[in-house]
């Protein structure tokens, strides 16, 4: 994409030491987070977390209490949302029912001052419906149009006034789950041509996961981690990313060998684990208690009885349920003394072995570089 | 199938019944006499007579003036309600914290809790001679007069009224999503062209609500022009009560509340109107 500035390195939204408080209660707290031009950013976290609020004051909808926001290298603080270059996409669109397509989507040129003249909003109006795929229906009612359609006229109505920045409060929230998907598609492909940040909010980690090149994990107000998607996925800093981002086994004992190689976790039914430790997890200690964290599509499975391989962690138990998944085979291996352990079995895996059915004894096992060594919050 | 709609519909039958009487003798009834009334002629000693004559309705031009004050004060004293109440309304749908926000709508109706009468009564001290003329006086603005003025009645119908005009437009503006306000702010619109392009539109079926209910009972007013306007300023609520009971014209007394009717009737059918054209989308949308 020729107009796309992802190179450069320049900064969009800035938070520098935001807090804010609503009474007793803090919903952001003394957080600073920078994101990039052209960035697709997303909050992610639990209802509460404070993503919400965070782009409520991006948006200029709330002001912070304490500290500082930067929008294209300007300060914000104290400035209406109708004078902020920032433009929403609410979770439940907020279309104007008594206006029509058309008349919603021009409604941010018709605010300027000076207003621009009467074709030259039709003209952009038009543009815009295209660029959604909604040619032709700008005079229809907002209230006759499906959930996808308003979804689309939320975004032209957003998209049409070129904002420095384009906020989606869980957009996709409302649709179905084959128009989720297929809205996920849509706004990534937006995103790219625009090549205009967008700053998304969500509780939903696949959502997060599949658009966004950069995601901001939130807890009671605060980040407790930010990367790519990658990064969180295979370096999680302690248990809540983990177990936020993607599915994983958990096995909980204490620091017996804190090697540079890797770190030894005994578990308190005897089972040893070895693991690699995420670069940016705080450092561990002989004796602290820690988390070992195993994604289920690292683990493999096979008959008891048959030959050993590479994986130096091994652990017999019984195939408690299955879950076929089309693409994969979910089983729930009940084991001793390391609990109910899920392995996600690919089916190409599958077709080549046996696949087991509840009640198998099986093996389970992993190397140790497929486990991480996590602090245990 | 059938037997079942068979049953239902005598229940729906037996539930109408006690309205539907009450309708056609309360209302139905007196209005067809009141109309064959007002084609007859007075008796000598006052009261009705037979007979067909468009006598009465020549001689409506004779309470032309209960007509023009009527016509023009209603209007005036609802628009007047609308001025007053809309702030109102605003302020308790969207501004007024929530924990105050039912006490403060209580405030709105306590007055009703005292019959009309009574509460007119005490705005004829308020604006008669000792007053708030009196008070003027002590400032030095000498020889104001207010009580049997077509602006005491305004104030009168103002206080009596509020209530019937506040509930509508705060009921439309408390259902309003106010995420379409954050949206309006969000692209860009001030808040006076928010309220202006959103606040006020959307708030439309409770200004017209409002404006309908106040309209049609100053309409027939007759208490408060009767008290605050002195004979100077009379409704044809008034001229009415005038001509039933004093001079017993009832003939002509009918020609008058029949034209009166026929007024409302237009006013009501162009209310609906606007309603109906409002209702394609507006309320659905609102939900």
């Amino acid at each position: 994409m020729p107009n796309q500035s992802t190179s450069s390195n320049e900064i969009d939204i800035e938070f520098r030491d935001v807090t804010k408080r609503f009474e007793d209660v803090v919903a952001v707290d003394n957080m600073s987070l920078t994101v990039k031009r052209g960035a697709f950013f997303s909050f992610l976290g639990p209802s509460g977390c404070g993503k919400t609020t965070s782009l409520r004051l991006i948006a200029g909808f709330d002001q912070p209490t304490q500290g500082d926001i930067f929008i294209g290298g300007n300060s914000v603080v104290g400035i209406p949302s109708h004078k902020r270059p920032v433009n929403m996409v609410f979770q439940q669109y907020a279309l104007f029912p008594h206006m029509d397509v058309s008349e919603n989507i021009g409604y941010g040129l018709r605010q300027r001052n000076p207003q621009p003249p009467r074709q030259e909003i039709i003209r952009r109006v038009d543009e815009t419906l295209e660029m959604v795929r909604l040619s032709g229906y700008g005079k229809r009612r907002v209230w006759e149009l499906s959930g996808g359609q308003q979804q689309r006229v939320a975004l032209a109505r957003a998209l049409i006034n070129h904002p420095t920045c384009l906020l989606l409060d869980e957009p996709l929230a409302a649709l179905d789950r084959k128009l989720r998907r297929e809205m996920q598609i849509e706004l990534q492909t937006l995103q790219r041509e625009v090549g205009i940040t967008f700053i998304l909010v969500t509780h939903d980690q696949e959502e997060a996961l599949s658009m966004s090149d950069r995601i901001c994990i939130m807890r009671e107000g605060q980040i407790v981690q930010s990367g790519s998607p990658r990064q969180l996925y295979d370096e999680p800093v302690n248990r809540y990313v983990a177990d936020f981002v993607g599915k994983t086994n958990f096995f909980n004992g204490d620091v017996v060998d804190a090697g540079d190689k890797g770190i030894a976790v005994k578990s308190e039914s005897g089972q040893v684990f070895v693991g690699m430790q995420p670069k940016a997890a705080p450092g561990l200690v002989n004796g602290s208690k820690a988390c070992v964290a195993v994604r289920p599509e690292m683990i493999a499975i096979s008959a008891t009885d048959e030959a050993n391989n590479s994986n130096n962690i091994t652990i017999d138990g019984q195939v408690t349920n299955r879950i076929f998944l089309g693409e994969h085979t979910e089983y729930l291996v009940s084991t001793e003394g390391c609990g109910d352990v899920m392995v996600l079995s690919p089916k190409s895996v599958e077709s080549m072995s046996r696949s087991f059915e509840p009640g198998d004894k099986v093996r389970i096992s992993w190397g140790s570089n497929a486990a991480l060594v996590i602090g245990d919050t | 199938m059938s037997k079942d709609n068979k049953a239902n519909r005598w229940l729906t039958a037996a539930l109408l019944t006690p309205t539907s009487l009450w309708f056609l003798v309360m209302l139905i009834f007196p209005l067809i006499v009141i109309l064959v009334f007002s084609f007859g002629e007075r008796a000598a000693v006052g009261g009705y007579a037979g007979g067909f004559t468009l006598e009465q309705y020549a001689n409506l031009p004779s309470r032309l003036k209960a007509f023009q004050n009527t016509m023009l004060i209603a209007p005036a004293g609802t628009l007047l309600s609308l001025i007053v109440a809309y702030p109102l309304a605003y302020f308790l749908a969207l501004r007024v914290d929530r924990k105050y926000k039912l006490i403060l709508l209580v405030l709105v109706i306590v007055p009703f809790w005292t019959s009309l009468l009574v509460r007119t009564y005490a705005w004829i001290f308020i604006l008669g001679g000792r007053g708030i003329p009196t008070l003027l006086e002590f400032i030095g603005i000498e020889g104001v007069r207010l009580i049997n003025t077509p602006g005491a009645v305004l104030v009168g119908i103002v206080y009596g009224y509020l209530p019937l005009m506040v509930f509508p437009i705060f009921v439309s503006l408390e259902k309003l999503d106010k995420t379409l306000l954050e949206a309006s702010s969000d692209l860009g619109g001030s808040p006076f062209k928010t309220f202006m392009q959103i606040t006020l539109p959307l708030s439309k079926p409770g200004i017209a609500t409002g404006c309908m209910l106040v309209f049609i009972l100053l309409m027939g007013e007759f208490l408060i022009p009767a008290f605050l306007g002195g004979g100077k300023v009379f409704f044809i609520g008034n001229a009415l009560v005038d001509l039933f009971l004093q001079s017993r014209n009832w003939p002509f007394g009918a020609a008058v509340s029949v034209t009166l009717v026929v007024i409302m009737l237009i006013t009501v059918s162009f209310y609906m109107r606007m309603t109906l054209r409002n209702k394609t989308g507006r309320d659905e949308s609102l939900m």
